[in-house]
């Protein structure tokens, strides 16, 4: 423990850390008071709740050696973070109708209190989403991190990196300026020209044959509840396996006491 | 991998571990950093490039080149080198399909032992490979401009009343995103869709129209424009069927 009595700014007596006499009664003063019931909390909610052995056990792991390019998974993570808090702030001024979208986004650029900053941080946050989950696969493909035992861990990655594509394509429409029809109009059309399954996925998209009003509600539930609910659940996913199994050290690591064979 | 093989990774790993560094605080306060990093890029970007909001969409008026965000470009840029009309849909769902299967299997074709990129020269070689193809893909559809004029001089017995309605007619067609998917003689993509240069010798006018009302995917259709501007529509296809 380092000093900190130095550190501390001159104050009454009363509140000043006293050690506690064994065997007194004595209650202390007033901050050992308010630490000793912080305790109490403490322990009141963690015999109800059992979390505190697999919070120990979560942040005091070992992990093996290893270099910057293994915090962009975290990284992504945080990037779709920032996206869910500026997109639950976009959506309490957003009117998800062909008549009021455009209208309740430019109110949001031009009058809503720091409404362009916040529709900036989530267009530009998009950007480096997406480009953080590519330099996150190619790092885990190049350390050959989707080897043996953590086979799955990929799987969800690129299930995950399907569902960051397509919460981009869902986003684009929502401003519905014409930039953002026409190339989802073609977007859409495209994925209609697809085998098979092609013309069931573009009618879907647009609820019907034509692109409606009904196109638009369609977006934003995909967008706001779809795609991120699974998202969600697939990083949980993901981080329960990346806990369990491990995170890999870079291939040109070797430990350094010879394994005892 | 083989069983001896998985047996001795998983003995090394345990090694490694057991040398490492607890999580916290090791690896948080490094992630934490790169917290801070990636919101100081998002909130500087949002700064200093803004989020623009075009004129409203317009069902009726085309006059913009439907253009995605950049990162799909490469899925866009795909469509425009794959071009004969029966292998369109090999292009715009089976490329992308094959290589998202691809992608999601590689764990269970790719089981060497080996984890070292130097000497998994194919996969290495693949991955590089891959990377430069998006990049080039990428780069292609970024700088496949989008004019949304068309230089032509109008054919030389045109006059009066239909002289201008071929200008109007160019200027609509330049403006409605045709040339994003078309190339119409020195401008626009040879892209999606055939070249529209000499269209009228294949086509007639009444079936210019036609197409514009009723395309095939994935063209988008104008039949919007023509319910709520006929004199717009009209000089479109009038322009369309002199390009002989
Ligand atoms: C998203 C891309 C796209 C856009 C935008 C687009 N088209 Fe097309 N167009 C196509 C494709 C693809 C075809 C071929 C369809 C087929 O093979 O039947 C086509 C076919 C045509 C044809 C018939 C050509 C032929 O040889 O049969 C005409 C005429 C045409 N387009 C005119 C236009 C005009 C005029 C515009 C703008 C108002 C336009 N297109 C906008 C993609 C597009
Ligand atoms: C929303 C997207 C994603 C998030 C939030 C995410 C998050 C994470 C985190 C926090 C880790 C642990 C730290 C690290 O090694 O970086 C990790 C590991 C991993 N991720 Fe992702 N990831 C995402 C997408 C992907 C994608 C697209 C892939 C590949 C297709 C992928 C494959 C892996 C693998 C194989 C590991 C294990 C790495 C190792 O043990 O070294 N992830 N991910």
């Amino acid at each position: 423990m380092p000093d900190l009595k130095k550190l501390l700014p001159p104050i009454p007596d009363s509140l000043k850390l006293q050690p506690r006499r064994a065997g007194t009664k004595n209650p202390g003063n007033a901050l050992d008071q308010a630490a000793e019931s912080g305790i109490h909390a403490g322990a009141w909610l963690d015999e109800r709740l059992q979390l505190s052995g697999a919070v120990r056990w979560a942040l005091f792991r070992k992990v093996p050696r290893h270099d910057w390019t293994y915090s962009l998974g975290s990284s992504v993570m945080f990037a779709f973070l920032s996206q869910a808090v500026t997109g639950v702030f976009l959506a309490m001024a957003y009117d998800p109708s062909t008549t009021g979208a455009y209208e309740s986004i430019r109110y949001t650029t031009n009058e809503a209190f720091l409404g362009a900053f916040l529709r900036g941080m989530h267009k530009w946050g998009s950007t480096v989403m997406v480009v953080l989950v590519f330099l996150h696969m190619a790092q885990t493909f190049f350390y050959g991190a989707y080897k043996y035992p953590r086979e799955l861990n990929w799987v969800i990655g690129v299930v995950l990196l399907i569902l960051t594509m397509t919460m981009s394509f869902t986003g684009y429409l929502l401003p519905f300026d014409q930039r953002s029809y026409w190339a989802t109009i073609v977007g859409v059309n495209i994925n209609g020209t697809g085998p098979i399954a092609g013309p069931y996925l573009s009618d879907f998209l647009r609820a019907g044959p034509e692109f409606g009003a009904m196109t638009l509600s369609r977006f934003y539930a995909i967008h706001m509840l779809l795609v991120p609910g699974a998202i969600g659940a697939m990083i949980g996913a993901h981080l329960w396996l990346v806990m369990r199994l491990g995170t890999t050290s870079p291939p040109w690591n070797k430990p350094r006491k010879k394994a005892d064979a | 991998m083989n069983r001896k093989e998985k047996e001795e990774y998983l003995r090394e790993y345990g090694q490694l571990k057991a040398e490492g560094e607890p999580f916290f605080p090791y690896s948080v306060a490094q992630d934490s950093i790169m917290a801070v990093v990636v919101m100081a890029i998002i909130i500087g970007m949002s700064l200093v490039l803004g989020a623009e909001l075009g004129p409203k969409a317009d069902p009726t008026s085309t006059t913009y080149v439907p253009r995605p965000e950049w990162y799909f470009f490469f899925l866009f840029e795909l469509l425009r080198i794959i071009k004969p009309p029966q292998l369109v849909p090999l292009a715009t769902i089976g490329v992308p399909t094959i290589a998202i299967i691809l992608l999601m299997l590689l764990p269970f074709y790719d089981r060497g032992a080996e984890r070292h990129p130097l000497r998994r020269p194919i996969a290495t070689t693949a991955g590089i490979l891959a990377i430069f193809a998006m990049g080039y893909l990428t780069y292609m559809g970024a700088s496949a401009g989008s004019p949304n004029e068309i230089e032509m001089k109008a054919p030389s017995g045109l006059t009066g009343a239909a002289l201008v309605q071929w200008e109007q007619g160019k200027t609509v067609v330049g403006q409605s995103g045709c040339l994003a998917c078309h190339q119409i003689g020195e401008n626009g993509n040879d892209g999606l869709g055939p070249k529209l240069t000499h269209i009228a010798n294949k086509l007639p006018e009444q079936a210019i129209a036609q197409t514009l009302r009723n395309p095939t995917s994935p063209m988008p259709s104008f039949k919007g424009l023509e319910e709520s501007n006929p004199a717009k529509f009209k000089a479109m296809v009038a322009f369309l069927g002199q390009l002989n």
